[in-house]
Protein backbone atom coordinates (compact mmCIF):
# COMPACT_ATOMS: atom_id res chain seq x y z
CA UNK A 1 0.00 0.00 0.00
CA UNK A 2 2.73 2.58 1.07
CA UNK A 3 4.66 1.28 -2.34
CA UNK A 4 1.90 2.37 -4.36
CA UNK A 5 1.04 5.57 -2.48
CA UNK A 6 4.58 6.61 -2.94
CA UNK A 7 4.61 5.84 -7.26
CA UNK A 8 0.67 7.22 -7.30
CA UNK A 9 0.33 9.89 -5.14
CA UNK A 10 2.81 12.33 -6.72
CA UNK A 11 2.03 11.10 -10.63
CA UNK A 12 -1.59 12.13 -9.73
CA UNK A 13 -0.28 15.37 -8.55
CA UNK A 14 1.78 15.84 -11.90
CA UNK A 15 -1.22 14.79 -14.22
CA UNK A 16 -3.06 17.44 -12.04
CA UNK A 17 -0.24 20.15 -12.34
CA UNK A 18 -0.03 19.35 -16.55
CA UNK A 19 -3.63 19.62 -16.80
CA UNK A 20 -3.94 22.87 -15.08
CA UNK A 21 -0.80 24.12 -17.39
CA UNK A 22 -2.67 22.79 -20.46
CA UNK A 23 -5.76 24.60 -20.16
CA UNK A 24 -4.82 28.02 -18.83
CA UNK A 25 -2.26 28.27 -22.20
CA UNK A 26 -5.38 26.98 -24.57
CA UNK A 27 -7.34 29.40 -23.29
CA UNK A 28 -5.08 32.47 -22.99
CA UNK A 29 -4.49 34.27 -26.27
CA UNK A 30 -0.99 34.71 -25.58
CA UNK A 31 0.82 32.62 -28.55
CA UNK A 32 4.60 32.13 -26.41
CA UNK A 33 4.11 29.96 -23.99
CA UNK A 34 3.62 26.58 -25.15
CA UNK A 35 1.43 24.01 -24.19
CA UNK A 36 2.91 20.50 -22.26
CA UNK A 37 2.59 18.90 -26.20
CA UNK A 38 4.21 21.27 -27.62
CA UNK A 39 7.39 21.20 -25.21
CA UNK A 40 7.04 16.93 -26.40
CA UNK A 41 6.90 17.81 -29.86
CA UNK A 42 10.04 20.01 -29.69
CA UNK A 43 11.87 17.38 -27.57
CA UNK A 44 11.32 14.93 -29.83
CA UNK A 45 12.90 17.79 -32.20
CA UNK A 46 15.91 18.14 -30.06
CA UNK A 47 16.18 14.01 -30.09
CA UNK A 48 15.46 13.86 -34.12
CA UNK A 49 18.70 16.31 -35.08
CA UNK A 50 20.97 14.68 -32.32
CA UNK A 51 21.83 17.79 -30.41
CA UNK A 52 19.92 16.85 -27.58
CA UNK A 53 22.44 13.98 -26.79
CA UNK A 54 25.23 16.20 -27.59
CA UNK A 55 23.95 18.83 -24.95
CA UNK A 56 23.05 16.50 -22.21
CA UNK A 57 26.66 14.69 -22.76
CA UNK A 58 28.63 18.32 -22.56
CA UNK A 59 26.70 19.55 -19.08
CA UNK A 60 27.27 15.55 -17.67
CA UNK A 61 31.38 15.72 -18.84
CA UNK A 62 31.70 19.41 -17.33
CA UNK A 63 30.05 18.52 -14.55
CA UNK A 64 31.98 15.08 -13.85
CA UNK A 65 35.26 16.46 -14.46
CA UNK A 66 34.47 19.35 -12.16
CA UNK A 67 33.28 17.03 -9.65
CA UNK A 68 35.78 14.18 -9.58
CA UNK A 69 38.35 17.17 -9.55
CA UNK A 70 36.40 18.26 -5.88
CA UNK A 71 36.76 14.96 -4.71
CA UNK A 72 40.12 13.96 -5.34
CA UNK A 73 41.05 17.20 -3.44
CA UNK A 74 38.44 17.75 -0.87
CA UNK A 75 38.25 14.41 0.37
CA UNK A 76 42.21 13.97 1.56
CA UNK A 77 41.53 17.64 2.65
CA UNK A 78 38.63 16.90 4.79
CA UNK A 79 40.23 13.74 6.45
CA UNK A 80 43.61 15.97 7.42
CA UNK A 81 41.60 18.34 8.41
CA UNK A 82 39.28 16.43 10.72
CA UNK A 83 42.53 14.39 12.15
CA UNK A 84 44.81 17.69 12.83
CA UNK A 85 43.57 19.89 15.14
CA UNK A 86 46.04 22.84 13.74
CA UNK A 87 45.34 21.94 9.54
CA UNK A 88 41.77 22.38 11.05
CA UNK A 89 42.15 25.75 12.73
CA UNK A 90 44.04 26.98 9.71
CA UNK A 91 42.03 26.05 7.07
CA UNK A 92 38.72 26.19 8.71
CA UNK A 93 38.12 30.21 8.76
CA UNK A 94 38.78 30.33 4.77
CA UNK A 95 36.48 27.57 3.93
CA UNK A 96 33.94 29.33 5.92
CA UNK A 97 34.37 32.92 4.26
CA UNK A 98 34.57 31.38 0.86
CA UNK A 99 31.79 28.48 1.09
CA UNK A 100 28.88 31.05 1.03
CA UNK A 101 29.70 32.96 -2.15
CA UNK A 102 28.12 31.56 -4.77
CA UNK A 103 29.55 29.80 -7.21
CA UNK A 104 27.47 32.29 -9.86
CA UNK A 105 29.94 35.01 -8.35
CA UNK A 106 32.80 33.17 -9.18
CA UNK A 107 31.45 33.70 -13.62
CA UNK A 108 33.00 36.78 -14.37
CA UNK A 109 36.26 35.73 -12.46
CA UNK A 110 36.14 31.67 -14.03
CA UNK A 111 36.14 33.87 -17.32
CA UNK A 112 38.36 36.21 -16.94
CA UNK A 113 41.25 33.52 -15.89
CA UNK A 114 40.25 30.58 -18.08
CA UNK A 115 37.79 32.10 -21.19
CA UNK A 116 34.84 30.85 -22.43
CA UNK A 117 35.65 27.73 -23.26
CA UNK A 118 35.72 24.29 -20.63
CA UNK A 119 37.67 25.34 -18.36
CA UNK A 120 35.36 27.97 -16.84
CA UNK A 121 32.44 25.82 -16.32
CA UNK A 122 34.82 22.79 -14.81
CA UNK A 123 35.58 25.43 -12.22
CA UNK A 124 32.58 26.59 -11.14
CA UNK A 125 31.59 23.51 -10.60
CA UNK A 126 34.53 22.55 -8.73
CA UNK A 127 34.12 25.97 -6.50
CA UNK A 128 30.62 24.76 -5.94
CA UNK A 129 31.28 21.23 -4.96
CA UNK A 130 34.12 21.09 -3.10
CA UNK A 131 33.21 22.90 0.22
CA UNK A 132 30.25 20.93 1.02
CA UNK A 133 32.58 17.42 0.80
CA UNK A 134 35.83 19.05 2.59
CA UNK A 135 32.79 20.65 5.81
CA UNK A 136 31.09 16.94 5.42
CA UNK A 137 34.15 15.10 5.76
CA UNK A 138 36.11 17.13 8.17
CA UNK A 139 32.84 16.47 10.15
CA UNK A 140 32.59 13.07 9.71
CA UNK A 141 36.20 12.56 10.98
CA UNK A 142 35.51 14.78 14.40
CA UNK A 143 32.31 13.00 15.24
CA UNK A 144 33.72 8.61 14.96
CA UNK A 145 33.17 7.48 17.93
CA UNK A 146 35.77 7.18 20.78
CA UNK A 147 35.41 3.86 21.13
CA UNK A 148 36.13 2.30 18.00
CA UNK A 149 39.27 4.60 18.23
CA UNK A 150 40.29 3.42 21.43
CA UNK A 151 39.57 -0.46 20.26
CA UNK A 152 42.14 0.17 17.45
CA UNK A 153 44.40 1.73 20.11
CA UNK A 154 44.14 -1.04 22.39
CA UNK A 155 45.10 -3.56 19.58
CA UNK A 156 48.01 -1.69 18.49
CA UNK A 157 48.03 -1.48 14.71
CA UNK A 158 49.55 0.68 12.38
CA UNK A 159 49.27 3.98 11.31
CA UNK A 160 47.93 3.14 7.87
CA UNK A 161 45.89 0.46 8.56
CA UNK A 162 44.28 2.82 11.51
CA UNK A 163 43.43 5.24 8.89
CA UNK A 164 42.50 2.28 6.27
CA UNK A 165 40.41 0.32 8.32
CA UNK A 166 39.08 2.37 10.72
CA UNK A 167 39.37 6.39 10.18
CA UNK A 168 38.14 6.59 6.71
CA UNK A 169 35.58 3.36 6.37
CA UNK A 170 34.27 5.40 9.56
CA UNK A 171 34.06 8.30 7.96
CA UNK A 172 33.13 6.89 4.52
CA UNK A 173 29.22 7.25 4.85
CA UNK A 174 29.63 10.71 5.43
CA UNK A 175 31.88 11.45 2.33
CA UNK A 176 28.76 10.37 0.44
CA UNK A 177 26.51 12.37 2.19
CA UNK A 178 29.03 15.17 1.01
CA UNK A 179 29.53 13.64 -2.50
CA UNK A 180 25.54 13.64 -2.66
CA UNK A 181 25.36 17.27 -1.88
CA UNK A 182 27.88 18.37 -3.71
CA UNK A 183 26.76 16.36 -7.10
CA UNK A 184 23.69 17.96 -6.55
CA UNK A 185 25.34 21.74 -6.25
CA UNK A 186 27.15 20.96 -9.27
CA UNK A 187 24.99 20.06 -11.54
CA UNK A 188 22.77 23.17 -10.68
CA UNK A 189 25.75 25.27 -11.47
CA UNK A 190 26.91 23.84 -14.97
CA UNK A 191 23.64 24.90 -15.98
CA UNK A 192 23.72 28.89 -14.89
CA UNK A 193 27.72 28.37 -16.16
CA UNK A 194 26.21 27.43 -19.48
CA UNK A 195 23.77 30.12 -19.84
CA UNK A 196 27.00 32.78 -19.82
CA UNK A 197 28.84 31.49 -22.59
CA UNK A 198 29.79 28.45 -24.56
CA UNK A 199 27.78 26.47 -27.56
CA UNK A 200 27.06 23.88 -25.92
CA UNK A 201 25.73 22.34 -23.06
CA UNK A 202 21.72 22.50 -21.44
CA UNK A 203 22.22 25.82 -20.00
CA UNK A 204 23.30 26.70 -23.58
CA UNK A 205 20.04 25.33 -25.13
CA UNK A 206 17.69 27.08 -22.54
CA UNK A 207 19.56 30.58 -23.82
CA UNK A 208 19.81 29.73 -27.49
CA UNK A 209 16.62 28.57 -27.68
CA UNK A 210 15.12 31.92 -26.29
CA UNK A 211 17.56 33.78 -28.30
CA UNK A 212 16.84 32.34 -31.58
CA UNK A 213 13.15 32.65 -32.42
CA UNK A 214 11.66 32.78 -28.72
CA UNK A 215 11.54 29.09 -28.74
CA UNK A 216 10.01 28.60 -25.40
CA UNK A 217 8.80 24.82 -26.17
CA UNK A 218 12.46 24.12 -26.25
CA UNK A 219 13.25 26.16 -23.02
CA UNK A 220 10.93 24.16 -20.89
CA UNK A 221 11.93 20.72 -22.36
CA UNK A 222 16.22 22.17 -21.61
CA UNK A 223 14.09 22.35 -17.92
CA UNK A 224 12.66 19.73 -17.37
CA UNK A 225 15.61 17.25 -18.61
CA UNK A 226 17.67 19.22 -16.40
CA UNK A 227 15.22 18.78 -13.75
CA UNK A 228 15.27 14.69 -14.43
CA UNK A 229 18.97 14.11 -14.74
CA UNK A 230 19.17 15.71 -11.36
CA UNK A 231 16.85 13.13 -10.08
CA UNK A 232 18.49 10.26 -11.60
CA UNK A 233 22.02 11.91 -10.91
CA UNK A 234 20.83 11.65 -7.06
CA UNK A 235 19.35 8.39 -7.52
CA UNK A 236 23.32 7.12 -8.40
CA UNK A 237 24.61 8.95 -5.27
CA UNK A 238 22.06 7.30 -3.23
CA UNK A 239 22.60 3.73 -5.10
CA UNK A 240 25.92 4.56 -2.38
CA UNK A 241 23.94 4.42 0.36
CA UNK A 242 22.76 1.22 -0.38
CA UNK A 243 26.99 -0.50 0.02
CA UNK A 244 26.92 -2.63 2.80
CA UNK A 245 30.34 -0.97 4.58
CA UNK A 246 28.14 2.20 5.07
CA UNK A 247 24.66 1.42 5.60
CA UNK A 248 25.28 1.38 9.59
CA UNK A 249 25.45 4.48 9.26
CA UNK A 250 22.45 5.69 7.80
CA UNK A 251 20.15 2.73 9.12
CA UNK A 252 19.66 4.32 12.85
CA UNK B 1 43.39 -11.58 51.68
CA UNK B 2 46.36 -12.01 49.47
CA UNK B 3 44.45 -9.37 47.10
CA UNK B 4 44.97 -6.47 50.11
CA UNK B 5 48.94 -7.13 50.38
CA UNK B 6 50.97 -4.45 48.75
CA UNK B 7 54.78 -6.51 47.23
CA UNK B 8 53.52 -9.23 46.47
CA UNK B 9 53.84 -10.91 42.68
CA UNK B 10 51.69 -11.37 40.43
CA UNK B 11 50.35 -10.77 36.80
CA UNK B 12 48.99 -7.68 37.57
CA UNK B 13 49.90 -5.45 40.13
CA UNK B 14 47.93 -2.50 41.31
CA UNK B 15 49.85 -0.30 43.35
CA UNK B 16 47.95 2.29 45.46
CA UNK B 17 46.28 4.04 42.63
CA UNK B 18 43.91 7.31 43.40
CA UNK B 19 42.44 9.01 40.36
CA UNK B 20 40.21 12.84 40.74
CA UNK B 21 39.01 14.95 37.81
CA UNK B 22 38.62 18.84 37.83
CA UNK B 23 35.01 19.65 38.49
CA UNK B 24 32.94 23.16 38.56
CA UNK B 25 36.18 24.51 40.07
CA UNK B 26 36.51 21.81 42.75
CA UNK B 27 38.09 18.39 42.77
CA UNK B 28 35.94 15.06 42.29
CA UNK B 29 38.00 12.26 44.23
CA UNK B 30 37.05 9.26 42.10
CA UNK B 31 39.21 6.33 42.96
CA UNK B 32 40.93 6.29 46.43
CA UNK B 33 43.71 4.65 47.18
CA UNK B 34 43.48 0.65 45.67
CA UNK B 35 45.84 -1.92 45.65
CA UNK B 36 45.69 -5.72 44.54
CA UNK B 37 47.05 -8.23 42.75
CA UNK B 38 45.75 -10.43 40.11
CA UNK B 39 47.54 -13.85 39.82
CA UNK B 40 47.63 -15.56 36.02
CA UNK B 41 44.81 -17.04 35.22
CA UNK B 42 42.90 -15.80 38.19
CA UNK B 43 39.22 -14.24 37.08
CA UNK B 44 38.79 -11.44 39.41
CA UNK B 45 35.39 -9.82 39.47
CA UNK B 46 34.91 -6.14 40.87
CA UNK B 47 31.56 -4.96 42.22
CA UNK B 48 30.39 -1.94 43.55
CA UNK B 49 27.60 0.51 43.33
CA UNK B 50 27.38 2.57 39.86
CA UNK B 51 29.37 5.68 39.62
CA UNK B 52 31.73 4.75 42.08
CA UNK B 53 34.05 4.13 39.89
CA UNK B 54 34.76 1.27 38.71
CA UNK B 55 35.04 2.13 35.22
CA UNK B 56 37.41 4.97 35.64
CA UNK B 57 39.60 1.82 37.47
CA UNK B 58 39.45 -0.31 34.44
CA UNK B 59 40.46 2.24 32.19
CA UNK B 60 43.63 3.02 34.59
CA UNK B 61 44.20 -0.85 34.89
CA UNK B 62 43.91 -1.49 31.05
CA UNK B 63 46.29 1.67 30.55
CA UNK B 64 43.95 3.78 28.28
CA UNK B 65 44.31 6.23 31.97
CA UNK B 66 46.88 7.65 34.40
CA UNK B 67 46.37 7.84 37.75
CA UNK B 68 47.14 10.52 40.06
CA UNK B 69 48.97 8.63 42.10
CA UNK B 70 49.88 4.52 42.68
CA UNK B 71 50.93 2.62 39.37
CA UNK B 72 49.88 -0.56 37.64
CA UNK B 73 52.66 -3.31 37.26
CA UNK B 74 51.95 -5.90 34.75
CA UNK B 75 54.42 -8.85 34.46
CA UNK B 76 56.24 -6.25 36.90
CA UNK B 77 56.67 -3.86 33.90
CA UNK B 78 54.79 -0.47 34.43
CA UNK B 79 51.40 0.58 32.38
CA UNK B 80 51.97 2.98 30.12
CA UNK B 81 49.15 2.85 27.73
CA UNK B 82 47.12 0.24 26.11
CA UNK B 83 48.42 -2.93 24.31
CA UNK B 84 47.16 -5.95 22.74
CA UNK B 85 48.35 -7.96 25.63
CA UNK B 86 45.46 -7.08 27.61
CA UNK B 87 42.09 -6.39 25.53
CA UNK B 88 39.30 -4.48 26.58
CA UNK B 89 35.93 -5.81 26.23
CA UNK B 90 32.86 -2.93 26.96
CA UNK B 91 29.40 -2.73 27.56
CA UNK B 92 28.71 -0.57 24.91
CA UNK B 93 30.75 -2.74 22.28
CA UNK B 94 33.31 -1.61 19.91
CA UNK B 95 32.78 -3.99 16.83
CA UNK B 96 33.70 -2.34 13.82
CA UNK B 97 30.24 -1.57 12.20
CA UNK B 98 31.89 -0.95 8.52
CA UNK B 99 33.68 -4.48 8.66
CA UNK B 100 32.15 -7.97 8.57
CA UNK B 101 32.83 -10.45 11.16
CA UNK B 102 36.03 -11.73 9.53
CA UNK B 103 37.50 -8.39 8.68
CA UNK B 104 36.96 -7.73 12.25
CA UNK B 105 38.49 -10.47 13.99
CA UNK B 106 41.67 -9.97 11.45
CA UNK B 107 42.18 -6.28 12.51
CA UNK B 108 44.05 -7.02 15.25
CA UNK B 109 46.18 -9.81 13.49
CA UNK B 110 49.30 -7.97 12.31
CA UNK B 111 51.62 -10.96 11.08
CA UNK B 112 50.58 -13.54 8.51
CA UNK B 113 49.50 -14.27 5.33
CA UNK B 114 45.94 -13.28 4.38
CA UNK B 115 45.03 -16.72 4.04
CA UNK B 116 46.48 -17.32 7.65
CA UNK B 117 44.83 -14.43 9.26
CA UNK B 118 41.56 -15.25 7.34
CA UNK B 119 41.73 -19.08 8.66
CA UNK B 120 42.23 -17.70 12.34
CA UNK B 121 39.78 -15.36 12.40
CA UNK B 122 37.04 -17.79 11.06
CA UNK B 123 38.66 -20.64 14.06
CA UNK B 124 37.58 -18.14 16.64
CA UNK B 125 34.55 -17.21 14.61
CA UNK B 126 33.51 -21.04 15.14
CA UNK B 127 34.95 -21.21 18.62
CA UNK B 128 32.17 -18.40 19.60
CA UNK B 129 29.37 -20.35 17.97
CA UNK B 130 29.21 -17.77 14.87
CA UNK B 131 30.39 -20.15 12.21
CA UNK B 132 28.53 -19.17 8.78
CA UNK B 133 28.49 -15.34 10.41
CA UNK B 134 32.53 -15.21 8.50
CA UNK B 135 31.24 -12.41 6.23
CA UNK B 136 27.85 -10.87 7.75
CA UNK B 137 28.13 -7.56 8.80
CA UNK B 138 27.81 -6.12 12.24
CA UNK B 139 24.55 -4.46 11.79
CA UNK B 140 22.81 -7.96 10.34
CA UNK B 141 23.38 -9.65 13.72
CA UNK B 142 21.52 -9.22 17.36
CA UNK B 143 23.15 -8.32 20.36
CA UNK B 144 24.55 -11.54 22.12
CA UNK B 145 26.00 -12.33 18.40
CA UNK B 146 27.83 -8.73 18.32
CA UNK B 147 29.01 -9.60 21.97
CA UNK B 148 30.63 -12.86 20.56
CA UNK B 149 32.36 -11.36 18.19
CA UNK B 150 33.87 -9.05 20.31
CA UNK B 151 34.67 -11.63 22.44
CA UNK B 152 36.45 -13.72 19.81
CA UNK B 153 37.71 -9.91 17.99
CA UNK B 154 39.90 -10.35 21.54
CA UNK B 155 40.53 -13.80 21.83
CA UNK B 156 41.95 -14.02 18.05
CA UNK B 157 45.03 -11.57 18.86
CA UNK B 158 46.04 -14.33 21.83
CA UNK B 159 46.10 -11.57 24.81
CA UNK B 160 47.35 -12.67 28.09
CA UNK B 161 44.35 -10.48 30.10
CA UNK B 162 40.96 -9.29 29.05
CA UNK B 163 39.73 -6.74 30.67
CA UNK B 164 35.77 -6.81 31.18
CA UNK B 165 34.03 -3.36 31.97
CA UNK B 166 30.54 -4.49 32.36
CA UNK B 167 30.78 -6.72 28.98
CA UNK B 168 27.27 -8.64 28.92
CA UNK B 169 25.11 -5.28 31.10
CA UNK B 170 23.21 -4.62 27.67
CA UNK B 171 21.87 -7.88 27.15
CA UNK B 172 18.72 -9.22 28.26
CA UNK B 173 19.19 -11.77 31.26
CA UNK B 174 19.11 -14.96 29.12
CA UNK B 175 21.56 -13.69 26.24
CA UNK B 176 23.43 -12.31 30.09
CA UNK B 177 23.48 -16.42 31.21
CA UNK B 178 24.15 -17.95 28.12
CA UNK B 179 27.63 -15.72 26.89
CA UNK B 180 28.98 -15.98 30.38
CA UNK B 181 28.56 -20.00 30.44
CA UNK B 182 29.96 -19.87 26.84
CA UNK B 183 32.62 -17.20 28.43
CA UNK B 184 33.21 -19.79 30.73
CA UNK B 185 33.70 -22.53 28.19
CA UNK B 186 36.49 -20.67 26.14
CA UNK B 187 38.43 -19.66 29.27
CA UNK B 188 38.93 -23.16 30.42
CA UNK B 189 40.51 -23.64 26.87
CA UNK B 190 42.81 -20.69 26.58
CA UNK B 191 43.07 -19.97 30.89
CA UNK B 192 43.44 -16.16 30.07
CA UNK B 193 44.33 -13.58 33.14
CA UNK B 194 40.64 -11.68 33.67
CA UNK B 195 39.38 -8.51 35.45
CA UNK B 196 35.84 -8.33 35.18
CA UNK B 197 33.94 -5.04 36.39
CA UNK B 198 30.24 -5.67 37.02
CA UNK B 199 27.52 -4.61 39.13
CA UNK B 200 25.65 -7.45 38.91
CA UNK B 201 26.92 -9.87 41.87
CA UNK B 202 25.51 -12.97 40.61
CA UNK B 203 27.75 -12.39 37.15
CA UNK B 204 30.62 -11.60 39.30
CA UNK B 205 29.55 -14.89 41.48
CA UNK B 206 29.17 -16.97 38.63
CA UNK B 207 32.63 -16.13 36.73
CA UNK B 208 35.25 -15.10 39.33
CA UNK B 209 37.87 -16.76 41.39
CA UNK B 210 37.90 -13.76 43.47
CA UNK B 211 35.51 -10.68 44.14
CA UNK B 212 36.59 -6.68 45.40
CA UNK B 213 33.83 -5.03 46.88
CA UNK B 214 33.96 -1.23 46.22
CA UNK B 215 33.12 1.21 48.59
CA UNK B 216 31.52 4.16 47.04
CA UNK B 217 33.18 7.41 45.77
CA UNK B 218 36.46 7.81 46.35
CA UNK B 219 36.06 4.21 45.98
CA UNK B 220 38.24 2.06 47.74
CA UNK B 221 38.36 -1.69 48.40
CA UNK B 222 35.95 -2.37 51.01
CA UNK B 223 36.21 -6.06 51.31
CA UNK B 224 37.31 -9.44 49.66
CA UNK B 225 35.81 -12.64 48.65
CA UNK B 226 37.28 -15.94 47.63
CA UNK B 227 34.71 -18.04 45.73
CA UNK B 228 36.13 -21.56 46.02
CA UNK B 229 33.99 -23.38 44.11
CA UNK B 230 34.14 -25.45 40.93
CA UNK B 231 33.13 -24.89 37.52
CA UNK B 232 30.21 -25.12 36.17
CA UNK B 233 28.77 -24.00 39.05
CA UNK B 234 24.72 -23.82 40.50
CA UNK B 235 24.42 -20.44 41.33
CA UNK B 236 21.38 -21.46 43.43
CA UNK B 237 23.60 -23.90 45.76
CA UNK B 238 23.37 -22.42 49.42
CA UNK B 239 26.87 -21.64 49.79
CA UNK B 240 26.39 -19.29 46.61
CA UNK B 241 23.76 -18.03 47.78
CA UNK B 242 25.16 -17.60 51.24
CA UNK B 243 27.81 -16.15 49.59
CA UNK B 244 26.04 -13.37 47.76
CA UNK B 245 24.15 -12.08 51.31
CA UNK B 246 27.67 -11.27 52.05
CA UNK B 247 28.67 -9.52 49.29
CA UNK B 248 25.16 -7.65 49.02
CA UNK B 249 25.41 -6.75 52.63
CA UNK B 250 28.76 -5.04 52.37
CA UNK B 251 26.99 -3.08 49.24
CA UNK B 252 24.12 -2.30 51.86
CA UNK B 253 21.87 -4.38 50.27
Amino acid sequence: MHRVRKILSPVALISVLLAAWWIVVARGDGAIFPTPWQVVQGTRELIADGTLVGHISASLMRVGAGFLLATLLAVPLGLWMGRVDAVYDTLNPIFQILRPISPIAWIPIAILWLGVGNAAPIFLIFIAAIFPMIVQTAAGVHTIEQRYLQAAENFGVSRAKLFRQVVFPAVLPQIIVGMRISLGVGWLVVVAAEMIALRSGLGYLIIDSRNAGNRYDLVVSGMVIIGLIGLLLDGLMRLLEGLKSVRWRYAR
Amino acid sequence: MRGEAVGITGRILVRDIKKGFAKDGGRLDVVGGISFAVDDGEIVGIVGPSGCGKSTLIRIIAGFDRPDEGQVLVDDLVQKGPSAKGIVISQQGSVFPWLTVRQNLMFGLNQGSEREKAELADHYTALVGLKGFEKSYPHELSGGMLKRVEIARALVVKPEILYMDEPFSALDALMNLRLRIELLRILEKERHTVVLITHDVEEALHLSDRILVLSPRPTRIQATFEVPFPHPRKLTSPEIQTLKSSILSELGI
